[in-house]
């Protein structure tokens, strides 16, 4: 399990953490900001981090 | 201290290290290039650092960097050498950062006559680089006032945190005499400028002081500042505010605007009862001043203006002369440039007369004096 | 909450970047490598020139220097004698390194100083709307050259290296931890170090080459990079479609700012 945090006041919406994420967890909502399709697909591989160029978004893994 | 005989270039140099610089960088280039082989003598015996640059572009960006560094700094250069240092001038200007800029002008535009004394920066120290911005120019008339005008520029430069120009010319730069010079306890030397408050205090390193400066901390003392060539508010940070930029544009001109008639230096010599005025600066004053007493012996009554701060112009002075002169005689070693301050201070007061030379030779005393005796004569016609 | 966030001013963010910009990937980049080279944060400073790129410094939490186009280096030699203690990072672009400053860079190198320069490489210039620069690959659209370039580029890390840079390496914004360590090993050079990114500018360059979108720059990036072992390996064929990343040199020699040190502290012993 991880959790996903948004800061969507810096999301500028490119795609990228979308694009690179392999589980598909990722989308972008109708305002062009980035959403949290499908949290429990989400393995905590921390592509969407390390790409997002704007520091919008952060994942944790939790330690079960 | 014994006199030594010495050039106006190496009092320069010896005023400038007298003053506390401890960093220069430049860019070889005749007649001021003496001032870079003094200081690169000189200045590592005193713990300083002198670096030859790439181009005169670098020696301006090296001594900026340098002075946010911490260090006193100084620049070295003549008329092709100071129009490339232009934009970096402005920098220095708009982020306020402490420099000396030595311009020892010889004949242009373009190459001209490389070893030829000319006054024809005059205009281009004032207003070379873009936009608006106020600024400091000494211009020292003997080799031992070479020195203190170093001094003062420094002084200045730190004081007003600004870019200060030694308008020098190949006349004073290259001339020997015998000077002596002041001790060390002698000389005042302006500190440089230290926050007052602690970042938790509250301090930003663009919030003007009292007297209009800000106290913009060093890099590397812990404030953590942004300094940019973009119009900023007190943080150091760019805005695009409109009235902030004219505030910005209205401060850096006031706080040397505010402090004019201290830092207006000159030198009247038979005013007393002078008719007629020559005024005149930097190498030509010396034979102005011998054209004068010239003059004097023919019983002409003529007194001279001597300015030493060419801008932020005399305009007080020139104008009180004015209201009393029949004409002003204003020689110089360009096509006639100062001469239209003269006349914009002067505001019709009186007949304001240029008397140019730019054929690569330096005036003689008579010459001044027949232009005296005309100006003489033509005002009792 | 991130501990390299220190290093940012983050009350400036979000940064004035495009959306897909690579510009603030590098820069994360470099705040990763500040904190694993364990740099003091008072002792650092960040220089930049003027671009897209160069507005990085106004983002980082030390003293930051935001020059005039092309001169970063310069005022950044400045920083580093004057005060010979403080770290001093260059942040700068294609066209500010290689054009307008091109001089001051490879004299930087040559003197060997110690300075720890970023290249942005986004191959345009980005902040003017995307002219051609020194970097734009031969035959590439820019507005300035509409028909494509009639230009040859530079290859950076070439020049700095001939020019007597000691460290020279080169990464892409998609090989993320690959940057971050070849700007921590620049920073432990004692010397000019080069660490060219190649970075997407989707907006004023993929656009106009008709790249794709961020993504994609991204995904073109790692097909074509190849680490310096592997690309040396390849045919001469093969290589024309590869650029080589990593560290592509190293070397030992003076470093300006120690031998002037010497030369203060014979110069004073000289005197007494
Ligand atoms: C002396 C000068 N010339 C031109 C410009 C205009 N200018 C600003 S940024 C820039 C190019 C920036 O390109 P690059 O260095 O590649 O950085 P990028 O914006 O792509 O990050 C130019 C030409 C300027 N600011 N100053
Ligand atoms: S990478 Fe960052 S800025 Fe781009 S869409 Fe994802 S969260 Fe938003
Ligand atoms: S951590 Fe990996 S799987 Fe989870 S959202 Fe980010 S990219 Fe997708
Ligand atoms: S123009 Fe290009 S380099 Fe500049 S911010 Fe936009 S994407 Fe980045």
């Amino acid at each position: 399990m991880a959790t996903i945090e948004l800061i969507s006041k810096r999301c500028k919406g490119c795609n990228i953490c979308v694009a690179f994420c392999p589980k598909k967890v990722l989308e972008l909502d109708t305002l062009g900001k980035v959403y949290v399709k499908d949290q429990g697909a989400c393995i905590a591989c921390g592509q969407c981090e390390l790409r997002c160029p704007d520091y919008a978004i952060y994942v944790t893994k939790e330690e079960k | 201290m014994k006199a030594r005989l010495m050039q106006g270039n190496e009092a320069c140099a010896e005023g400038a290290l007298a003053a506390g610089v401890r960093f220069f960088g430049g860019y070889p280039i005749t007649p001021s290039t003496e001032i870079a082989e003094q200081m690169a003598k000189e200045l590592p015996k005193v713990g300083g650092t002198f670096i030859q640059m790439e181009d005169e572009i670098g020696g301006m960006a090296v001594i900026l960097g340098a002075s946010l560094g911490g260090k006193k700094v100084l620049t070295a250069t003549s008329g092709p050498g100071f129009s490339l240092k232009q934009e970096l001038i402005g920098y220095a200007a708009i982020a306020e950062i402490p420099a000396v800029i030595v311009n020892v002008q010889r004949v242009g535009p373009s190459t001209g006559q490389p070893t030829s004394p000319s006054q024809g920066d005059i205009m281009q120290i004032r207003w070379g680089t873009h936009g608006d911005h106020p600024m400091i120019a000494l211009a020292p008339w003997t080799v031992r006032e070479a020195f203190d005008v170093a001094v003062m520029a420094v002084n200045y430069a730190e004081r007003f945190r600004t870019p200060v120009i030694i308008a020098m010319d190949e006349v004073v730069g290259h001339m020997r005499e015998k000077v002596v010079l002041p001790e060390a306890n002698e000389i005042e030397i302006y500190p440089r400028r230290k926050p007052t408050a602690t970042r938790a205090e509250g301090y930003q390193p663009f919030t003007p002081a009292e007297d209009l400066v800000p106290n913009v901390a060093n890099f590397g003392d812990g404030y953590h500042i942004h300094v940019t060539g973009l119009i900023h508010d007190e943080t150091g940070f760019p805005s695009g505010n409109a009235q902030l930029t004219k505030e910005c544009t209205d401060r850096w001109h006031q706080k040397i605007a505010r402090v004019q008639d201290e830092i207006t230096h000159y030198d009247e010599f038979f005013m007393d009862d002078a008719e007629f005025v020559v005024l005149a600066y930097g190498g030509t004053a010396r034979s102005a001043y011998a054209g004068v007493e010239a003059a004097r012996e023919k019983g002409i009554k003529v007194g001279m203006l001597r300015l030493m701060t060419i801008w932020p112009f005399a305009d007080k002075i020139v104008k009180k002369a004015a209201a009393k002169a029949k004409a002003i005689l204003v020689p110089e070693m360009n096509y006639g440039q100062l001469v239209h301050e003269v006349e914009r201070a002067a505001a019709g007061q009186t007949q304001v007369i240029s008397l140019p030379k730019y054929n690569t030779e330096i005036f003689e005393p008579s010459e001044i004096c027949e232009a005296i005796e005309t100006m003489a004569k033509e005002a009792s016609k | 909450m991130r501990t390299y966030e220190k290093f940012f001013r983050m009350n400036r963010l979000p940064h004035i970047w495009c959306p897909g910009c690579g510009n603030g990937i590098v820069m994360k980049a470099i705040v990763q490598a500040i904190e694993k080279a364990g740099l003091d944060q008072d002792k650092t400073v960040i220089v930049s020139g003027i671009g897209c790129s160069s507005r990085a410094s106004g983002y980082m939490n030390f003293d930051t220097l935001h020059t005039a186009h092309g001169r970063a280096i310069p005022f950044a030699t400045g920083i580093k004698l004057a005060n010979p203690e403080l770290n001093v990072i260059v942040i700068t672009g294609d066209g500010d390194a290689t054009a307008i400053g091109g001089n001051h860079f490879i004299h930087g190198a040559r003197r060997n100083i110690d300075l720890t320069v970023v290249l942005f490489n986004n191959n345009i210039y980005g902040m003017t709307g995307g002219q051609a620069s020194p970097l734009t690959p031969h035959g590439k659209k820019a507005t300035t050259a509409p028909y494509g370039t009639v230009d040859r580029a530079f290859d950076p890390c070439q020049l700095a290296q001939a020019a007597g840079a000691t460290f020279v390496a080169r990464s892409t914004t998609f090989h993320v931890p690959q940057t971050v360590d070849a700007i921590v090993q620049g920073i432990g050079n004692k010397g000019f170090s080069l660490i060219e990114t190649i970075t997407q500018c989707p907006i004023a360059y993929g656009r106009k080459n008709k790249l794709g979108d961020a993504a994609n720059m991204l995904k073109w990036m790692s097909e074509h990079a190849a680490p310096l072992a592997a690309y040396n390996k390849l045919s001469d064929e093969q290589k024309a479609e590869k650029f080589p990343i990593g560290v592509l040199y190293k070397g030992a020699a003076p470093e300006y700012s120690a031998e002037y040190a010497k030369l203060i502290k014979q110069a004073m012993e000289g005197k007494k």
